[in-house]
């Protein structure tokens, strides 16, 4: 596992070298090897792949720096206009669209769940990984049993009958309470401290005295770090994302910023593409600065996160 | 530990410590527990209660009528039964594509290329976009009159296509947003999988003459099973729940179309909840809605287990 590569979340480094085969790189030139030399089909293949990946939001960005206009027709046009400052700035303060107080409840909706998940899921990932206590495996056994049910969907008619009767329709808490715990937080912090936290340690500073809140603080969260810096952009981005739940429980008049790009998108301006684009632009700079700037933490943790 | 004859008498300290060892872990885990027991437990049971009352928000006092709820919706609600075959439409159309173009992306991305991870961030990419945003960007391309889609058509021409109004063509549309959005996180779990499996299998079997083809089916996949498993119950569960980019190619609104062609099963759920405030009627529904995704999950956990048997 290669957690220890990612010491510091702020530098995208080169890739290093495959430590397998030092083998130096000239040129262009790949040297034959056997299976896992990429054929020219292969190399097509994925440059168009990773065009089609790229074009939605590439054109969405063209349309956005345009006017309406240019959105039909084929083929679209490939370059960016010159108007993306002026519709920015006309989307973020028009009165028809709620973006800048959907930025703000997404913000404070997205980090407070973010806070949660990692803390909660530090606490139990340590707990199942190093203590002993009964009942341990039952519990654990509940933590992906509630990973594999998608309780929210069965569970939308309570919760929203829950929010009715407590009068919180229309808050932020009510759109924060579903979210606060996940099973896989836990299940993926209970691999990284299984693998970063050395048993002898534990018992060390048990025998100097640390008690279990002690050994999580002073040992085990410093250890975690980069596992949470991965965990905590995954909760980020999903919960960003997230649609039906606000949808239920919250209004046009205080919506998320995803909520807001449905309103404008269906029905204030939804005649003019161009300002649709940006608003939906808008809502997607916050998760696309996460991923241009940890975007290796986000691949690693993908990957690792299904490594089982 | 302390020894047997200084048993009687523990200091302060010891018996702290022996009471920190045996309780903390249970601090430690309750959060997640006491939430789970209130958001997810609690639910799911109280779903049930629901589901078998006639219950309406405002409406009078609610009255035991056993399962006439979901009589109602398995009878007499055609859209509900018509969701079903939408969302399991959907589901196959999205999702056989998607597994297929993921495994030969991780495949490509496995070979020993140049800025393996700037290939990964470019497959990755669009990710980052909310499925409200791949919503509304897909339902532009594929608009009817404007959409690019259509121009292209145009362009060869043929005539435009009105993909909104035939179920076909709708469910092709949304399969698309779902599959543009997830095929490259399916593709690194699937390459994460792929480079667990040891090189030598590879180097021995190229010693033996087997094509890089029959590697890829007499090797890789096989060595994927679990992972495959994995991925087709997520995409199940995924699958089977969709909702965002059927409402945005819908307009936003929640009845997919003019005769429901792809009005999904959520979506018929939160109409009856949220427009019609009728529990009862849509917890009946969301308790359908997870017995056919257990069912869905079971028969393709049955289908993916097969793979090692064939050859």
């Amino acid at each position: 596992m290669s957690t220890a590569t990612a010491p510091r979340p702020t530098v995208p480094a080169a890739e290093p070298a495959p430590p397998k085969r030092p083998r130096k790189k000239t040129g262009d030139r790949i040297e034959p090897a056997g299976v896992f030399a990429p054929t020219a089909m292969t190399r097509i293949g994925l440059v168009l792949v990773a065009l089609l990946s790229i074009f939605p939001l590439y054109w969405m960005i063209i349309i956005a720096s345009r006017t309406s206009s240019d959105a039909s027709g084929f083929p679209p046009p490939l370059l960016p206009g010159g108007n993306l400052g002026e519709h920015i700035r006309e989307a973020l303060t028009s009165p028809d669209a709620n973006l800048l107080l959907g930025l703000q409840n997404s913000l404070i909706i997205t980090g407070t769940v973010t806070v949660s998940v990692v803390l909660l899921s530090t606490l139990g990932g340590f707990a199942f990984a190093k203590l002993r206590f009964r009942g341990s495996k039952i519990l654990m056994g509940t933590v992906l049993f509630s990973m594999m049910v998608p309780l929210q969907q069965l569970g939308i008619v309570p919760m929203y009958m829950i929010m009715v009767e407590l009068e919180w329709i229309d808050t932020l808490q009510a759109a924060i309470l579903p979210f606060l715990i996940n099973g896989f937080g836990i299940f993926l912090m209970r691999q990284y401290v299984e693998q970063s936290v050395p048993d002898e340690i534990i018992e060390a500073a048990r025998i100097d005295g640390a008690s279990t809140f002690g050994i999580w603080w002073r040992i085990v969260l410093p250890a975690l770090r980069p596992a949470m810096v991965v965990l905590g952009l995954l909760t980020f981005m999903l919960n960003w994302n997230e649609f039906l739940w606000p949808f239920m429980v919250l209004s046009e008049e205080n919506p998320t910023i995803q909520l807001a790009i449905r309103q404008i998108s269906t029905a204030t301006w939804a005649t003019d593409l161009s300002m649709v684009f940006t608003g939906t632009l808008i809502s997607i700079i916050p998760i696309a600065i996460l991923f241009v700037v940890f975007g290796r933490q986000i691949v690693q943790g993908i990957m690792e996160g299904s490594g089982k | 530990m302390t020894t047997r004859n200084a048993a009687p008498r523990l200091t302060w300290r010891e018996r702290l410590t022996r009471a920190d060892v045996k309780w903390t872990p249970y601090a430690l885990v309750s959060p997640y527990f006491i939430l789970f027991a209130g958001l997810g437990l609690f639910p799911m049971a109280y779903t049930l209660y629901a589901s078998l009352h006639s219950w309406k928000l405002g409406g009078p006092e609610r009255e035991f009528v056993g399962f006439d709820n979901y009589e109602f919706l398995l009878t007499t609600y055609d859209r509900f039964n018509w969701s079903i075959v939408n969302t399991l439409g959907m589901f196959v159309m999205a999702t056989v594509p998607q597994v297929v173009c993921a495994l030969m992306v991780a495949n490509a991305l496995n070979k020993r290329l140049r800025r393996p991870m700037l290939w990964r961030m470019l497959i990755l990419a669009p990710i980052v976009t909310s499925v409200v945003a791949v919503g509304v960007i897909f339902a532009r391309i594929w608009g009817q009159e404007y959409g690019m889609i259509n121009g292209a058509l145009e362009l060869i021409g043929l005539d435009p296509v009105n993909w909104q109004a035939g179920r076909l063509s709708s469910w092709l549309a949304i399969s698309s947003m779902v599959d543009w959005r997830w095929m490259g996180y399916n593709a690194l779990i699937f390459l994460a999988a792929m480079q667990t499996i040891p090189r030598n299998l590879y180097e021995a079997a190229t010693v033996d003459g087997a094509t890089p083809r029959q590697q890829f089916w007499k090797i890789t996949i096989p060595q994927l099973k679990p992972i495959l498993i994995f991925t087709v119950f997520v995409s199940s569960v995924g699958g089977m729940t969709l909702f965002v980019e059927p409402m945005m190619f819908s307009n936003g609104n929640l009845n997919g179309g003019a005769d429901g062609q792809f009005q999904t099963t959520a979506m018929v759920l939160v109409d009856i909840l949220r427009n019609h405030g009728n529990y009862g009627i849509s917890a009946a529904a969301g308790w359908l809605l997870f017995i056919v995704i257990g069912i869905v999950a079971a028969v393709n956990f049955l289908v993916v287990n097969r793979i090692q048997g064939n050859k």
